[in-house]
This record gives C-alpha cells, sequence and structure tokens, in this order.
C-alpha cells in the first residue's frame, strides 16, 4: 500500500530510471522514456503511408473515394501485364495464328513455340482427365497411341477439342451407344454372348462353351451399324475398333457386360467458350505430336 | 515496498452467523434458468431437422441438467455464510475457477495440437483420409483451428485473466456462480462448436465456424465474462487499473463487437442448425477479415500481450520496461489494427481503396507491435542472467522474440507485391505458426508452469523438465515455420513461374507434388511440437499428483527510495 | 510528464477506458465497412447473374459442411498468372448472392471460381469419389458418401425464405417450388418451368444415380455453375476498374 502514495518515488538500482510509483502485487514500473529509434520508425511508417495514400486509390468519400495521382489500380494493371505479355509472345502467336496445322508441323520454330503453348494448357486443362502425359485412364482416352476414336488427323483433333465430346455444344461430336440391358432390349443371357463375341474378336479369353454363332448374329443386329460388321469400329460415330485389344473402358467381360447394360457414352467437353483459338491451335499441335499422330 | 500487514480486515471473517442457510437469488435464479432451458433444448431435440443437430439439442439439455444438479449439490455443502472478501487482511482470492481452465486448457492444447498433427499427416499422406466424413481434412482443420485458438488459448486467457485481475486488484473475483458459469459454459461452447464440425455443422466462415445456437450462447457467456471482470476491477483495493488489465478489456469489448457483427445471422428455424449471415459477397469478405484479423489482434495478441504483462515482471522480478511505452503502444495498437484487415483480401474483388487502407495500416502496425516487444524484452534488464537457470523465464522471452518476429512479418507480408507472392501460400501459414506456436504457445506455457505452483501453492515437480520441454518445442517450432516459408515461397514462385517462350511454366498437381517433402518435415516440426506440450502435461500432472510445498515467496524486486 | 498524468483518468475509471476502447475500435471499421454498402462502383454492373437455384443451394450447403474452402478459393486475384491460369479475374458481381462469400484463404488445391463447365458430371463424379483415381498426385480426400446419401430437399424453402429476407431475389413463387425444381433439376428429364425462373440453369442428372437425387447431384450442379454466369465477351472491363 504504502508504495502506492506518489510521493514516494522509486528509483530503480539496476537502471537508475524512477518508477510510476505504483505497485500491482510486487509488479513495479519505470518511467523510461519512448525508445528513440522506435519513435522515429513509428512516425517514418506513418508518414510514408500519408504519401502511399495521396498516390494510390485510399480514403472512401460520399460517392466516391480518392483515386490517387496516377489513377492506378489493380485492375488497369493487370490488363497491363496481360498485353506486355502478349508483346512477348507476339510475333510467334501472329505467326501461329496465319499458319495451318500442318505448316505449322512444319517449322520446327514455330512447333516448338506451339508445343511450349499447348504443354502449358494441357497441364491445367487436360491432364486431369487424360493424365500428365495423355495416358489416359478408364473411360478417358489415351491420346499417346494411335488408335482415335474421332480421328487422329490434326482437323479431327481440332474439332474434338474446340467442341467436346457429347458436351452439349451445338457442334459437338455426338451419338452414344445404347443400354441394351438397362432399357430392356437384350436379355441378360445375350449380353453374356454378345460380350464373349467381342473378347473372341480381339482373341481374348471367352467363356467355355460360349454360342460363337449366336453371338455373332445378335452382334450383327445390333451392333454391327455403329462398330461395323466385323467390329472395327467407325470414327464418324466414334464407336471405337472392337478388335485391336485397345480398350477405353476395360476389355474384361465385366466391363463390357457394365457398358452393354448402362451403355457408354462419355463426355469431354468443349473449350471454344474457355480457351482462345491460338491456344486450341497449339493444343491440337501438342495432342498430335505427343506420340499418336495420323 | 514490503507489503502491509495492516490493512483492516473487510467482510466476513467473522460475525458468526447462527441464522440457517439460505438460496442465493443467483443460485435460484441460475437454476431455475437451467431447467427451463433443459426443457426447451429437450423439446428442440425433438422437432430438430437433423440428428446432428437434435444430438446438439440434447447436449445443452444434459449440461443443463448437470447444472441444476451442481447448483444444489454446492448449495448443501457450502457454508451459510457467502465467500469472505479478506482472510486476515489478505485478499481470499477465487483460484477455484482459474484452476480448472488452467487445468483444461492443457487437454484443449494436447487435443488442437494432435488434431494439427492428423491434419499435417493428411497433407502429406491422403490417404489417411480414410474416406471418413469426420475425419476428412476439411472438417478437421477448423477443428484444429478452434481447439488452438479458442479452447486453449482462450482457456488460457480465463485462467490467466482472472488470476491476474485478482492480484492486481488485489481483490476477490467478483460474484459467486458467475466465474464458474463463465467457465464451464465456455467449454460448454466449445463443446458444441467441436462436435458440430466432425458432424459437418459449418458456417463457413474462417475462424468464426459455429453456427447460430453456439453463437448465441457464447455471447450470454460473454457478456458475463465481461461483467465478472469489470465487477472485480470496480472493487479493486489499487487506486490504478495495471496495464494488463487494459489489454484484458480491450480484449474482451472487442472480441464481443467482432462477435455479434460477424456472426449476424438469420437461422433457418429454431429447429435447424442451418443460418444465413445477412452480409453476402464483398461486404461480407470484409466484414470476415476485418473479424479475422482481428481476431489474431484482439485474441491472439491483445489478450496474450495481458499475460506478458504480468508473467514476465512477476517471473523475472524486474519492474516493466516503461509505462510511457505501455500507454502509447497500446492505445496506438488497438486503433491500427481494426484497419488491417483488407491485407487479407489483396487484389481480390474488394475495391483497391480498401486494400490501401489495410496495406498501410498494416505498415504502420509495426512499431505499436514491438511497443510490446520492447516492452516485454527489455523489462528483463538487470534479470538477463535469470535465462540461465529459469526455462519458464526463457520460454516467456523466447515467446515474446517470436512474437517480435511475426509482427515484422506480418507487415511485410501486407505489402501488396509481397502479398501476390505469398496469399494462399503455405507461407501464409508459417506466418501464422510463428504467432501461434512461437507467440501464443509459448507464452501460454510459461503462464501455466508459473500459475500452477502459485495456484496449489507446490513446487513444479521438474525444471529439468520444463528445460527439455523448452527444448524440443522450440526445435519442432524452427522445423516448421522455416519448413512452411520455404514451402510457401516455393509455391508462390511456381504459380507464377513463365517459361522463356512466356507460358505458364507449372501445372496446379506439380506445385501440389512440390509441397510433398515439406508436408512431411512440417509433421515432424510438429510432431516435435506435441511431444514437448505432453512432456509439459507429465510435469503438471507430476506436480499435483505427488504435491512438494512451495519454497518461500518470490523475493521482492530491487528497489530503493529516491532521494 | 504532466501529459503523461493525464492517463491516469483511464487508468481509475474503468468505463472510460472501455469508451476509450469503443472509440479507438470503430473508426477502421466503420470507414472500410459502410461504404461498402452506398459505393456503387463497389458492385460491378454485369448481366446474368442469378440466385442459386434450389439444387445449387443445397450443393453449396454440401459445400460449406465438407469443408472445401478450407482448401479451395473460389477468388481469382487480378494478377496475371492467375488470369492465365483460371481465367477472368473475379468479380464482385459474381459473388453478389453468396451469404457467406467463399472466397477461401488457401490453395491446398486450385482455385475454383470458373470451373464450371470445364469437367464432365462423370469426372465430377468419380474424383469426388476417389481423386487419385484421376489425378495420381492429388492430395484431396475423397467423398465417397456424397453419392450414397440421399439429399434432404425437405426446408428448401425455408432456406430460401430467410435469403429472401436478406436481399436475395427469390419470388414467392420459386420459394413455394424450391423441393419440386431441386428433384427436376436433378434429372434428364424436361425440368418444367426450372429455367424461366432460374435463366440458363442446366438440368441433368448430375450424380449419375438414376431415379434418385443424391448429394452429389447437389454438389456437382453447384460446381458446374461455378463462373458460368457473367458472359466474359460482352464485359467492360474499363468500365469497372475501381
Ligand atoms: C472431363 C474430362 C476431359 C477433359 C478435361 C478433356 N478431355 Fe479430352 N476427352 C475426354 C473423354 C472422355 C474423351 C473420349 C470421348 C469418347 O469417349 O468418345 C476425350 C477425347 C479426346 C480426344 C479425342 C481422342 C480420340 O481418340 O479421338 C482428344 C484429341 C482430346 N480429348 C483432347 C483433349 C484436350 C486437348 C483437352 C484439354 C484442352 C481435353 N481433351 C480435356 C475427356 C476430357
Ligand atoms: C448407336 C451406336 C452404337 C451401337 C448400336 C453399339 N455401340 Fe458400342 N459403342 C458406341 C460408342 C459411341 C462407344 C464409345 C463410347 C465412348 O467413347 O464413351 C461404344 C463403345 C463400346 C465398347 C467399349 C469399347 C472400349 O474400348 O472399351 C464396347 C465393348 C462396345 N461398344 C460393344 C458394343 C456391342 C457389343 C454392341 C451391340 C450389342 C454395341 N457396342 C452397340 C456406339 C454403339
Ligand atoms: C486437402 C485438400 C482438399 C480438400 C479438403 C478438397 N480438395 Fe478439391 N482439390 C484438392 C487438390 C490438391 C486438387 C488438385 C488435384 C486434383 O484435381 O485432385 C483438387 C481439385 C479439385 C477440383 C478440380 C479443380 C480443377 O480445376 O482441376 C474440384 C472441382 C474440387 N477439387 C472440388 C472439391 C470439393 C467440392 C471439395 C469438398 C467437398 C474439395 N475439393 C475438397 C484438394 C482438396
Ligand atoms: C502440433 C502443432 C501444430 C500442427 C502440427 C499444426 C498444423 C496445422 C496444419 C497442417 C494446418 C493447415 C494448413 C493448411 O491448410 O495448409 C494448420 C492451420 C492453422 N493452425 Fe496449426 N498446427 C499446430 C499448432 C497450432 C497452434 C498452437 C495454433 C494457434 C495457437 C495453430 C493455429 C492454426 C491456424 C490459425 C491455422 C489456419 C491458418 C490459415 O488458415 O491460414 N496451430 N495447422
Ligand atoms: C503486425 C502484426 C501482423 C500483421 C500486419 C499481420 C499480417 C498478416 C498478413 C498480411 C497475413 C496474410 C493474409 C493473406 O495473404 O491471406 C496474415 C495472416 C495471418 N496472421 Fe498475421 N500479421 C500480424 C501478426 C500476427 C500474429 C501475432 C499472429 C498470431 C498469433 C498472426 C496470425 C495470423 C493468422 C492466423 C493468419 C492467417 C489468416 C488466414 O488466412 O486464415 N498474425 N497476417
Ligand atoms: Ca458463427
Ligand atoms: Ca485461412
Ligand atoms: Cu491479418
Amino acid at each position: 500500500m504504502s508504495s502506492t502514495n506518489p510521493n514516494v518515488k522509486m528509483v530503480d538500482s539496476h537502471t537508475g530510471t524512477a518508477t510510476t510509483g505504483h505497485e500491482w502485487d510486487g509488479i513495479q514500473e519505470l518511467n523510461t522514456p519512448l525508445p528513440r529509434w522506435w519513435l522515429i520508425i513509428l512516425w517514418a511508417s506513418v508518414i510514408w503511408s500519408f504519401g502511399y495514400v495521396v498516390v494510390y486509390p485510399a480514403i472512401p468519400l460520399v460517392s466516391s473515394f480518392t483515386t490517387g495521382m496516377f489513377g492506378w489500380s489493380s485492375r488497369g494493371d493487370v490488363a497491363a501485364e496481360l498485353n506486355s505479355l502478349k508483346a512477348l509472345r507476339g510475333p510467334m502467336v501472329n505467326a501461329l495464328n496465319g499458319a495451318t496445322l500442318a505448316d505449322i508441323e512444319k517449322d520446327p520454330k514455330l512447333l516448338t513455340f506451339a508445343r511450349a503453348q499447348g504443354k502449358a494448357a494441357f497441364g491445367d486443362n487436360c491432364a486431369p482427365c487424360h493424365g500428365a502425359g495423355g495416358g489416359g485412364s478408364k473411360g478417358f482416352a489415351n491420346l499417346n497411341d494411335d488408335d482415335w476414336l474421332w480421328g487422329g488427323k490434326l482437323e479431327d483433333i481440332q474439332a474434338t477439342i474446340s467442341f467436346g465430346v457429347r458436351s452439349g455444344h451445338g457442334k459437338a461430336r455426338d451419338g452414344s451407344m445404347p443400354a441394351f440391358g438397362r432399357d430392356g432390349i437384350l436379355k441378360t443371357a445375350e449380353m453374356s454372348q454378345v460380350a464373349d463375341y467381342v473378347l473372341s474378336l480381339s482373341g481374348l479369353p471367352t467363356d467355355k462353351g460360349f454360342d460363337k454363332a449366336a453371338g455373332a448374329k445378335i452382334f450383327e443386329e445390333n451392333c454391327a451399324a455403329c462398330h461395323g460388321p466385323e467390329g472395327k469400329g467407325d470414327m464418324a460415330l466414334g464407336s471405337p475398333n472392337l478388335t485391336d485389344k485397345i480398350w477405353l473402358f476395360g476389355g474384361d467381360k465385366a466391363s463390357i457386360t457394365e457398358g452393354l447394360t448402362n451403355g457408354r457414352g462419355n463426355v469431354m467437353p468443349a473449350w471454344v467458350d474457355r480457351l482462345d483459338d491460338t491456344t486450341i491451335k497449339a493444343l491440337t499441335v501438342y495432342v498430335h505430336t505427343l506420340g499418336g499422330g495420323k | 515496498m514490503a507489503q502491509t500487514g495492516n490493512i483492516p480486515a473487510k467482510g466476513g471473517s467473522g460475525a458468526p452467523g447462527g441464522s440457517g442457510k439460505s438460496i442465493t437469488a443467483g443460485e435460484l435464479g441460475l437454476g431455475l434458468v437451467a431447467v427451463l432451458l433443459a426443457f426447451f433444448s429437450i423439446f428442440v431435440a425433438s422437432k430438430a431437422y437433423t440428428p446432428e443437430y437434435a444430438f446438439h439439442a440434447y447436449v445443452f439439455a444434459a449440461a443443463s441438467i448437470a447444472a441444476v444438479f451442481a447448483i444444489a449439490n454446492r448449495y448443501m455443502n457450502r457454508a451459510a455464510e457467502p465467500a469472505p472478501q479478506f482472510i486476515d487482511g489478505k485478499p481470499n482470492y477465487n483460484y477455484g475457477p482459474v484452476k480448472f481452465t488452467t487445468l483444461i486448457s492443457l487437454f484443449w492444447g494436447v487435443a488442437g495440437f494432435l488434431v494439427g498433427l492428423i491434419i499435417a499427416l493428411e497433407l502429406a499422406f491422403p490417404a489417411l483420409n480414410f474416406d471418413l466424413p469426420w475425419i476428412s481434412f476439411g472438417r478437421l482443420r477448423p477443428l484444429h483451428t478452434s481447439a488452438v485458438i479458442f479452447a486453449f488459448g482462450g482457456n488460457v486467457l480465463l485462467a490467466t485473466s482472472f488470476y491476474v485481475v485478482q492480484r492486481t486488484c488485489r481483490t476477490r473475483l467478483a460474484g459467486d456462480l458467475a466465474p464458474w458459469f463463465v467457465v464451464l459454459g465456455y467449454n460448454l461452447f466449445i463443446l458444441i462448436a467441436g462436435t458440430g464440425y466432425l458432424l459437418g455443422i459449418s458456417q463457413g466462415k474462417e475462424y468464426a465456424e459455429p453456427e447460430w445456437y453456439a453463437d448465441l450462447w457464447l455471447t450470454v457467456v460473454w457478456v458475463v465474462y465481461l461483467l465478472v471482470f469489470l465487477a472485480t476491477i470496480w472493487k479493486r483495493e489499487e487506486p490504478h487499473i495495471y496495464v494488463a488489465n487494459w489489454f484484458y478489456i480491450a480484449f474482451i469489448v472487442t472480441i464481443a463487437v467482432l462477435h455479434l457483427v460477424n456472426n449476424t445471422t438469420v437461422p433457418v428455424s429454431i429447429f435447424s442448425s442451418k443460418s444465413y449471415i445477412v452480409w453476402s459477397g464483398v461486404q461480407d469478405a470484409m466484414v470476415q477479415w476485418w473479424y479475422g484479423h482481428n481476431a489474431v489482434g484482439f485474441f491472439l495478441t491483445a489478450g496474450f500481450l495481458a499475460i506478458m504483462y504480468y508473467f514476465v515482471p512477476k517471473r523475472a522480478e524486474r519492474p516493466v520496461y516503461s509505462y510511457r511505452l505501455s500507454i502509447i503502444h497500446f492505445w496506438a495498437l488497438i486503433f491500427m489494427y481494426i484497419w488491417a484487415g483488407p491485407h487479407h483480401l489483396h487484389y481480390t474483388a474488394l475495391p483497391d481503396w480498401a486494400q490501401t487502407l489495410g496495406m498501410v495500416f498494416s505498415i504502420m502496425l509495426w512499431m505499436p507491435s514491438w511497443g510490446g516487444m520492447i516492452n516485454g524484452l527489455m523489462t528483463l534488464s538487470g534479470a538477463w542472467d535469470k535465462l540461465r537457470t529459469d526455462p519458464v523465464l526463457r520460454m516467456l522471452v523466447v515467446s515474446v522474440a517470436f512474437y517480435g518476429m511475426s509482427t515484422f512479418e506480418g507487415p511485410l507480408m501486407s505489402i501488396k507485391v509481397v502479398n501476390s507472392l505469398s496469399h494462399y501460400t503455405d507461407w501464409t501459414i508459417g506466418h501464422v505458426h510463428s504467432g501461434a506456436l512461437g507467440w501464443v504457445g509459448f507464452v501460454s506455457f510459461g503462464a501455466i508452469y508459473c500459475l500452477v505452483p502459485w495456484l496449489w501453492n507446490v513446487k513444479l515437480y521438474s525444471l529439468k523438465l520444463v528445460n527439455w520441454h523448452f527444448w524440443v518445442s522450440t526445435i519442432g517450432i524452427v522445423v516448421y515455420i522455416t519448413s512452411m516459408w520455404v514451402a510457401g515461397i516455393l509455391q508462390g514462385l511456381m504459380w507464377r513461374a513463365y517459361t522463356a517462350l512466356g507460358f505458364l511454366e507449372y501445372s496446379f498437381i506439380e506445385t501440389v507434388e512440390a509441397m510433398h517433402p515439406f508436408y512431411i518435415i512440417r509433421a515432424i516440426g510438429g510432431g516435435l511440437f506435441l511431444v514437448g506440450t505432453l512432456i509439459m502435461v507429465w510435469n503438471i500432472y507430476k506436480t499435483l499428483a505427488s504435491p512438494e510445498p512451495a519454497e518461500s515467496p518470490l523475493g521482492s524486486p530491487a528497489l530503493v527510495p529516491a532521494e | 510528464m504532466s501529459l503523461w498524468q493525464k492517463h491516469a483518468i483511464f487508468e481509475k475509471n474503468s468505463i472510460i477506458l472501455i469508451i476509450g476502447v469503443l472509440i479507438m475500435i470503430s473508426f477502421g471499421g466503420l470507414i472500410e465497412i459502410l461504404p461498402l454498402f452506398y459505393l456503387k462502383s463497389t458492385i460491378e454492373k454485369v448481366d446474368g447473374v442469378r440466385p442459386y437455384t434450389p439444387l445449387e443451394l443445397a450443393g453449396r450447403n454440401i459445400y460449406l459442411r465438407e469443408g472445401c474452402y478450407n482448401c479451395h478459393s473460389q477468388m481469382i486475384r487480378s494478377l496475371r498468372d492467375e488470369v492465365e491460369r483460371y481465367g477472368h479475374y473475379s468479380l464482385a458481381a459474381e459473388s453478389m448472392y453468396d451469404h457467406p462469400f467463399q472466397w477461401g484463404s488457401k490453395r491446398n488445391g486450385p482455385d475454383l471460381a470458373r470451373v464450371g463447365n470445364k469437367y464432365s458430371d462423370e469426372w465430377q463424379r468419380q474424383h469426388l469419389n476417389d481423386p487419385r483415381s484421376l489425378v495420381p498426385g492429388s492430395i484431396m480426400p475423397g467423398y465417397p458418401w456424397l453419392a450414397k446419401t440421399e439429399l434432404d430437399t425437405n426446408h428448401l424453402d425455408q432456406h430460401m425464405s430467410v435469403l429472401a429476407l436478406e436481399g436475395v431475389p427469390y419470388s414467392a413463387d420459386m420459394i413455394s417450388k424450391a423441393a419440386i425444381d431441386a428433384k427436376a433439376q436433378a434429372s434428364d428429364e424436361d425440368p418444367g418451368e426450372l429455367t424461366k425462373r432460374y435463366p440458363k440453369a442446366v438440368a441433368r442428372n448430375f450424380g449419375g444415380r438414376p431415379g434418385v437425387v443424391t448429394e452429389a447431384d447437389a454438389l456437382i450442379a453447384y460446381l458446374q455453375m461455378l463462373g458460368t454466369q457473367v458472359d466474359f465477351k460482352i464485359y467492360d472491363d474499363k468500365a469497372n476498374l475501381r
């Protein structure tokens, strides 16, 4: 209690600084002045801030805000940044725009450029479905073998990328395989027979004692229209070749039966509205040169 | 200095009351409210739209019933007279709620750090999500942040504030049941919030995930907290309010304001856990980060600075370095913090003018923050040698150093160009944890190591173990934050890397894969921090399980009268 | 010294101290928050932003429930690399009906502000079910329970009434048809009046399971509409610098 008497000023023996004369639970306070360097930096930051506020948009007013001395805005800034990027790529982009797809592949400089652009776009847009190397996965097409659902020529690929497959876009590649089981077109036994028949087309092992003739008949009546009489597929319809041991959905009987039951028709999105023409062109070349280009 | 013992005994030391026991208005009122709440909760549970919400209603019902029994039980066992304010002229401090919150903060600390470790491992090895909803990353992460900030940090703040305000006002905590209502009610809020996340009840606002009914409950608890704190100050025996209490008051009042504005929601129905916040889009973003940043400023900073202002001088047995600095940095800190929220929204759809304000105030905030650091560190002048012998003091001091570091890093990250790199990356996580583990964690541990012996009047089981705790956790922190700095800067640079031809160099998934080694290192760092904490828990357990009486009380500071 | 002594008024009087604190903390909040409500430039003038359909709203609530915002931002910053990676920077207008906003603060996964229509429903289903089956290096958790859980459409009308109260332009008609619209949007059948109420809303069997509306239906419907409402071919960038 005595120490709270303001008249009894204490001096700290170690620092020689006076205390404020108060004490709380044994704690006292020194009356040390504010550190100089601390004050200087504090004021410097305040002055700097005032300057910054004058230069940049900062103070909200009644119906507007102060826009700063140079009319800077982050949105204006990014527009400028994107333009400078265009300038950096400029000449090459123009060359790319002017050239036909075939010409691009013939010009090594253009090709390198297009592949670089294609690779950049592929990683964030296509790889989630087609895999980082374009290898695909069940239901998602492999892009580096030379087996194509919709055609492996440059123009085919460009069309697929632009409008997608069953994407809902007006120009999308369309048509899908019916659900023979779900819609009651084929009975379970029939599906089993035709599935074995499909396996036999590429020489894969089938169930013992399956009736090949019956399978062939079902195939001819139900499947040949799309997959062709010999099962070689039809790129106009996107119906895969069933004789080449390359499978989109899997070459075991369960996968085939599943497709027969519920139908097939995977979707690839359309990219015209998301990516610009140059990027799609570059992607086309990139995909074409992945390994399996026709 | 010598504490004079000649203060006249006040209040109920004597008065041999002959009259029988009578129930107090508080007991009766709170009991009745609890009964009503129990019935109401059961009614809500019966009509709840979802089983998860029904579960929460039953938790409320159970808590209310438990409260009724607890009040009745207390009434049976207590003396007829209310607890005396003074005994032998010394304040009869109320340590019950302080002891409770001290111990439960240890529990929540371990739980929160453990969940932190689990989510760190989930990011390194996603199979650990086990395809289970309750433990998937998106639900556990809010559990971690709330458990460490609100459950661990919150209980440390309750414990220390109730201790410090009594000691520095030299008076018993105000209220009879009220302090218990605050600490138990607060922990009920934690229970509701935490189980809610696991069950998928979330408002979807960072650090404000609890839904409307939990928010409402917290509001009630918080108002009572403020009242208990203030009423204690009102009956203080010291003419002046100590600086630690300024900070506690700023913390309690501001958190109340922030909580109310950022949780202005309209529930879908009282039978639904779901509510919709009245703010939307860009305004909601601004309100959220006004809240979020100041949860840092007032919960994790002002509150813990209050801890520093009591425990550092007390432990070092030195006077606070500068009273004038206390004043200036206190007012500057609370004034400037409030403005800094937009630094969480740089380059977003928040208008530029607001971003500018957020940035400049963050920079001006640097020195006010360092004012606290200086006052903490310089209080040791004349006692630096104690750092060699007292690991508890060392923990407190290192926490202040971490505070200084993260409040330098924060303004740096607020600069727009820097933030364009750091935002959305693990750099932010590194910054968070240098503040959270280094500052909040260590200052809390230091305070707990002080509090337990003081509260139970025992000797700490082992200073050597404190030393182990200190080193294991310090290494853990350094491993954690350096790995996240490297990871974050690498991530930010990879996102914006361009090839020579002018195209983005890396796909997003490549940047994810590049983080893998750092996530493993971070988990090791976090693991060490947790091990350190477990050492502390063991130490505290031994201290309380096989108590040794305390040595002589702390000596008085070396002061001589001025001429 | 005298000036310092003036501070004693705060140290002796807790109410004055509290008032002082309240005054100090009110400036920043008021000056930064209030103008966002009255300055016209805050929300850009754009066409096409409509409120969520009941199914999308339900999906959004699942997004909140699962805590996707802990890993995914929905805010493309006005920075070159972000615009190149994710598309046009996000506008304030695009989240004006978002209660709460979901801009996020950490990107453990990519930004989702424009993920709508980027992938197929099948991809989204498979990705939610088991992300690593499609993206081997992903660290995203699997959410197999979404496709297994039937969506609760019972109280969607109440949800929408609350939002209407808070200023989202839901009409009485929209509110009363909430459950019907939710189910209609999740099937391949003709969605009836759905698109009259919600222009350009897309109805499909997002979740893939025939005949039942699952949580996956709702979440995927939400994901597939993210960022698709503003037509940036006609949006005027220069008119909305601020
Ligand atoms: C949502 C998943 C998805 C994304 C993203 C995607 N694709 Fe596809 N893509 C598919 C599917 C599925 C097919 C196979 C369609 C079919 O079954 O007929 C396909 C087919 C293709 C084909 C035709 C293959 C053939 O054999 O004819 C090309 C070329 C192609 N994609 C390129 C791309 C490019 C380039 C991108 C990125 C811009 C891309 N895809 C993005 C799913 C996707
Ligand atoms: C209307 C056209 C159509 C008919 C009829 C049709 N298919 Fe198909 N089928 C397709 C298309 C298109 C695909 C590829 C779907 C995709 O890419 O998603 C396909 C895919 C398949 C596949 C998967 C190939 C792989 O690589 O995994 C099998 C197997 C198959 N069909 C077998 C049959 C059999 C057997 C029948 C008759 C019972 C049949 N299809 C009838 C169009 C048809
Ligand atoms: C632990 C972090 C994490 C959580 C939680 C998480 N994700 Fe992801 N997400 C990722 C990562 C990493 C990727 C990128 C790799 C990939 O495609 O899987 C990703 C990718 C995605 C993508 C593809 C985005 C694109 O443009 O390629 C979508 C859509 C998505 N997540 C949705 C969700 C939804 C919906 C939830 C919640 C139900 C969720 N995520 C929860 C980490 C997460
Ligand atoms: C064992 C110790 C800890 C570990 C292993 C740990 C781990 C983690 C992890 C993995 C995350 C998620 C990061 C991300 O999404 O990328 C996180 C977030 C967070 N942690 Fe911890 N943590 C620990 C202790 C603490 C403590 C003591 C605190 C606070 C007192 C804390 C506060 C936070 C906060 C606030 C976030 C959210 C950060 C943000 O959103 O930017 N953590 N922690
Ligand atoms: C002067 C003081 C400080 C300033 C100016 C500051 C500034 C910042 C900035 C710029 C960010 C990054 C925002 C973003 O890009 O998303 C941030 C994040 C964060 N800081 Fe600080 N910081 C300060 C002190 C502290 C302290 C002392 C702590 C903890 C104890 C802390 C905890 C956090 C947390 C938890 C986040 C993550 C928020 C989130 O995104 O979820 N900060 N801070
Ligand atoms: Ca809340
Ligand atoms: Ca965050
Ligand atoms: Cu902040």
